[in-house]
């Protein structure tokens, strides 16, 4: 079903980047808010005729403060757990207007969007739902690894030994004591047809996938990393480079699902040690080198069962010793 | 001519939005489930209802999906009852604050705590508060005739509001009753196609369901109180369209045998046919007894209830619903408030029963009665009383 739909699909280069913009400028984002700038890739590369429901969070927050608005395509928003039925009721609704001739016939993008604490938390559930009846939509998780709008509390998506305000570390803790819940593997689980991840720091890749998953008929589901300078005590100007390291340590691997077939879309050669990427966050300071080396070896555990599952041809080598872009 | 046919009165709830012509139908089968939403799949599958089936993984995402549809320009319809209603309680109050005109059925009973599936209003009268038309029905017919009036009220331009029909779970939802079922080349006399006001549309893109600051948030609610209050008149004249068409004419208050009456019984739901039976009897004996009921719930009717309660002495309110901590049930106290300031103020006599299954049986309505006539006599009762409450 993958081929067929995705037989004449044309990829963003450099040179054809749309000139669309889903999302106004002006919006009421943190400096350097790494979050919104993988939000406006995404929604960019899917052009305008979507329809997008938001799980309350920093995105909905940011963009919605009353009389005013950064959205330029219909937009909603009910609650925090639900972005996945609403998009299901959405595409219901078109679906059935459309058949009973009181809307035009057309394809258009139903996207719903939510931060980690509402997908792999208090929206799991929907998520779920929304994926396993097959309703044709895009699932965006734009994972910032901690419930950032309320005040930095931890999800089952913060990784080991973060600092959050409800995982601190102390006497007898490290921080986030849990290791980081893997959602797209859940996704992926209920046999969709497109499951990717994506980082903002690789904007093409980001934009090709999110144009992909709109394209193809059904549920897709977009896991994007997206890194929160305020939560994580990072400098604002470090989100891009924060998100290539996460990409170049292995932390946070490119790949797609495609029809239950992994496939890793950024190889990285030579990977860099964990600790370059955690040194730079003030929610891993406290951290000792056993527990680095701790997360460390989990990684690499990861990362080699990825790459089990994964079909290595497919892959663009990168080597992490080039100049950066 | 519509028929007239004995069927279950589930079934008929979804002959009524088969009527309707809906076009999503988004349900969790939540224990206790009706033969509603089980129906309504089957008409989808024949083909005999053209809508899209949504069997959602909660009654949370029920009301999530009847919003997103009804945001998307569809008619959209979804039923329920007590764990079901209670889990969708976020959402149920944002239906209202985004305008989309959801018709829901609830088939009421008992919340948990103990578990019990049987009947009473504590599901509803949880929800109380939140912004939703409500109308109540006493038997088949009326939950019938109610659900297509819900869909002709709610996406009415000057309303746009989410609509909720009680009716009974059990003693109205799973017995068959002779119901005269209106076709939807009937029905669609009465309810045109709906014209939605706002919808998701990429031509045209709007913000629903914005952040509101505290500079905004009183005036959304004000705008939410105001466009219920102002739907009863496009309620009533509803109703009266629809007796126009199709005979029966329903109002917010029902009185009966009120005339002269110095104590009134006040019910809502399907208990109503029973309290008729017990102030027939009462009459018979030579006793000055009526029977008032409310249909419409929300916006409470309060011009018609005062009217309504002119030259009454006393009113023994029936609840069917325990209103913890705060001494009475919910329909007194609203009944109370109500009288406040009234030009006639009759003597209100709480009595709480029929929870969780248990029968009102027609001894128990003349036993209620005879304490209010007894308390009006005395010019004071205790402030409300729970009915039948075994000792041992």
């Amino acid at each position: 079903m993958m081929d067929a739909a995705l037989k004449d699909f044309k990829k963003y280069t450099r040179k054809s980047l749309p000139k669309v913009e889903a999302l106004a400028q002006g919006h009421r984002a943190c400096q350097g808010c790494g979050e919104i700038l993988a939000l406006r890739m995404a929604l960019k590369a899917m052009g305008k005729n979507i329809i997008v429901a938001s799980a309350t969070g920093c995105m909905e927050i940011v963009t919605s403060p009353y009389p005013q608005t950064a959205w330029q395509v219909p937009w909603i928003h009910v609650a925090f757990e639900n972005t996945a039925a609403v998009a299901s009721g959405i595409e219901a609704g078109r679906k059935a207007l459309m058949r009973k001739g009181r809307l035009r016939k057309q394809r258009t993008t139903i996207v719903a969007m939510a931060g980690d604490g509402g997908t792999a938390d208090i929206g799991i559930q929907a998520l779920s739902g929304a994926l396993e009846r097959g309703h044709d939509f895009v699932y965006i998780c734009l994972d910032n690894e901690a419930y950032m709008n309320t005040g930095i509390q931890r999800s089952s998506a913060t990784p080991y030994g973060a600092m959050t305000t409800t995982s601190p570390p102390g006497k007898l803790s490290i921080g986030q004591q849990t290791w980081k819940k893997n959602v797209p593997a859940i996704a992926a689980a209920h046999g969709i047809p497109y499951v990717a991840t994506a980082s903002p720091a690789y904007y093409l890749d980001l934009m090709n996938k999110a144009k992909k998953a709109a394209t193809i008929k059904g549920p897709a589901y977009l896991h994007v990393y997206s890194p929160c300078p305020t939560g994580w005590r990072l400098a604002p100007e470090r989100a891009v480079e924060i998100s290539r390291l996460a990409v170049r340590t292995n932390i946070f691997p490119l790949y797609e699902v495609v029809d239950g077939q992994y496939i890793l879309t950024k190889k990285i050669k030579k990977p860099k040690p964990v600790e370059e990427y955690l040194k730079l966050q003030g929610r891993f300071r406290h951290l000792d080198k056993k527990t680095i080396q701790e997360i460390q070896e989990r990684v690499d555990r990861e990362y080699e069962a990825l790459v089990q599952k994964a079909a290595l041809t497919e892959a663009e080598e990168e080597s992490t010793e080039e100049a950066e872009k | 001519m519509p028929k007239r046919v004995g069927i279950e009165v589930s079934l008929a709830v979804s002959e009524a939005v088969c009527a309707a012509d809906v076009d999503v139908i988004a349900a969790y089968p939540v224990t206790p489930q009706t033969h509603i939403v089980e129906h309504l799949s089957e008409l989808v599958a024949d083909g005999e209802l053209d809508a899209e089936f949504v069997p959602v993984e909660s009654e949370h995402s029920a009301m999530s999906a009847c919003i997103g549809a009804a945001a998307a320009g569809a008619r959209s319809f979804t039923a329920t009852s007590a764990p079901g209603l209670a889990l969708m309680h976020e959402i149920v109050f944002i239906a209202p604050s985004l305008r989309t005109p959801i018709v829901m059925v609830i088939a009421n009973r008992a919340l948990s705590g103990p578990i019990s599936i049987w009947n009473d209003h504590s599901d509803i009268m949880a929800e109380r508060d939140c912004g939703w038309i409500q109308t109540f029905a006493e038997n088949g017919q009326e939950v019938f005739d109610l659900i297509i009036h819900a869909f002709r009220v709610a996406e009415d331009p000057e309303v746009l509001l989410p609509v909720i029909v009680n009716m009974d779970g059990f003693t109205l939802s799973h017995v068959i009753e002779p119901i005269e079922l209106l076709s939807a080349s009937e029905v669609s006399q009465y309810l045109k196609p709906y014209k939605p006001q706002m919808v998701l549309d990429p031509k045209e893109p709007i913000t629903m369901g914005p952040v509101g600051v505290p500079e905004i948030y009183t005036e959304a609610r004000q705008q939410a109180e105001s466009v219920l209050n102002g739907s009863k008149k496009v309620i009533v004249r509803a109703w009266k369209e629809f007796a126009k068409l199709y005979g029966r004419s329903y109002k917010p208050i029902e009185t009966y045998r009120t005339k002269d009456a110095e104590v009134v019984l006040m019910t809502m739901g399907s208990v109503t046919e029973t309290a008729m039976t017990a102030v027939d009897r009462m009459r018979e004996k030579g006793m000055e007894v009526g029977l008032m009921r409310f249909r419409l719930w929300r916006p409470f009717p309060l011009e018609e209830f005062r009217r309504a309660v002119k030259g009454i002495k006393a009113l023994a309110v029936v609840d069917r619903a325990i209103s913890f901590g705060a001494q009475g049930g919910p329909v007194c106290s609203k009944v109370k408030s109500a009288l406040y300031g009234a030009p006639e103020q009759p003597q209100v006599f709480g009595f709480i029963s029929g929870l969780g299954g248990r029968d009102i049986t027609v001894e128990m309505f003349e036993q209620m009665v005879k304490k209010a006539i007894r308390y009006a006599k005395k010019g004071k009762g205790p402030l409300y009383e729970l009915v039948g409450v075994r000792e041992r």
